[in-house]
């Protein structure tokens, strides 16, 4: 399978507010590449969920997209503190978010769902203290 | 129903993205939580918040809305205005309260999306 294109980005800890702005770059750059809007949108919205996760819970970490011409798959790594019960973790509605993230809007127990919904394979990998990786596949 | 027409029957202000006000909307969708806005995928092109801050402007962007009401009078800052400018997204912002506004707009035709 050929690669088209792969992309890097550090996601930081440090501000909330910069939060999405990976996706947001991943989302214009499949736009310009004239990806199905549909699948722009599952892209964007799963990784969006993912990024926003790793602000969250794991201070940050890194994420790398790699196109090709059948699929998107997107690597989300964290260095946090890793998911104890990932079957709770997939329930809607279950969250161990801090209050003050709710405040923001998020830590509604649907981030796992969502991106579970969004693409075509959602695996997670996660090791106590050491860390999480999240791999989800969106077909073209 | 135009962005035009939500500002007329929301008594809203128009806060930035004046040329897009003749832009058709066919439906919208009320809610403070963005993981709930997200779990929407389907011609969602208004969302309502009472919510103000940086991730309303990127939920939105995420999911192709090209309109934002703030309600209760909320005021969104200066980053927030560049990041819907920069995405071509309307914001406004109303007196109303989430169900008044959300009932005015029902009212004059505008429904909910598909949630699929």
């Amino acid at each position: 399978m050929s690669e088209v294109l792969r992309l890097q980005y550090h996601i930081s800890n440090s501000d909330f507010t910069r939060a999405g702005e990976a996706s947001s770059d991943v989302k214009r750059k499949l736009k310009q590449m004239g990806v199905d809007p549909k699948v722009v949108r599952r892209v964007a919205i799963a990784m969006y969920e993912g990024e926003i996760n790793m602000v969250i819970h794991a201070e940050g970490g890194q994420i790398e997209v790699i196109i090709n011409k059948s699929e998107i798959k997107m690597i989300l790594s964290d260095n946090g503190p890793g998911i104890p019960d990932i079957d709770k973790a997939m329930e809607e509605g279950y969250s161990t978010a801090p209050d003050n993230i709710r405040t923001l809007g998020f830590g509604a127990g649907m981030g796992l769902p969502n991106m579970k919904k969004y693409s075509d394979s959602l695996k997670i990998d996660t090791k106590i203290g050491v860390g999480t990786k999240v791999t989800m596949v969106v077909k073209m | 129903m135009t962005i035009s027409d939500i500002v007329t029957v929301l008594d809203a202000t128009l806060v930035s993205g004046q040329e897009f006000m003749a832009r058709e909307v066919h439906s919208a969708c009320g809610a403070d939580m963005m993981s709930d806005v997200l779990a929407f995928v389907k011609d969602q092109s208004v969302l309502l918040t009472g919510l103000c801050n940086a991730q309303v402007i990127r939920t939105a962007e995420m999911m192709d809305m090209i309109c934002i009401v703030f309600v209760r009078g909320k005021n969104p800052d200066k980053t927030m205005i560049e990041l819907a400018n920069a995405r071509r997204i309307v914001l406004l912002t109303t007196e109303h309260r989430m169900f008044t506004a959300c009932g005015l707009l029902y009212e004059h035709g505008l429904r909910g999306g598909a949630v699929t």
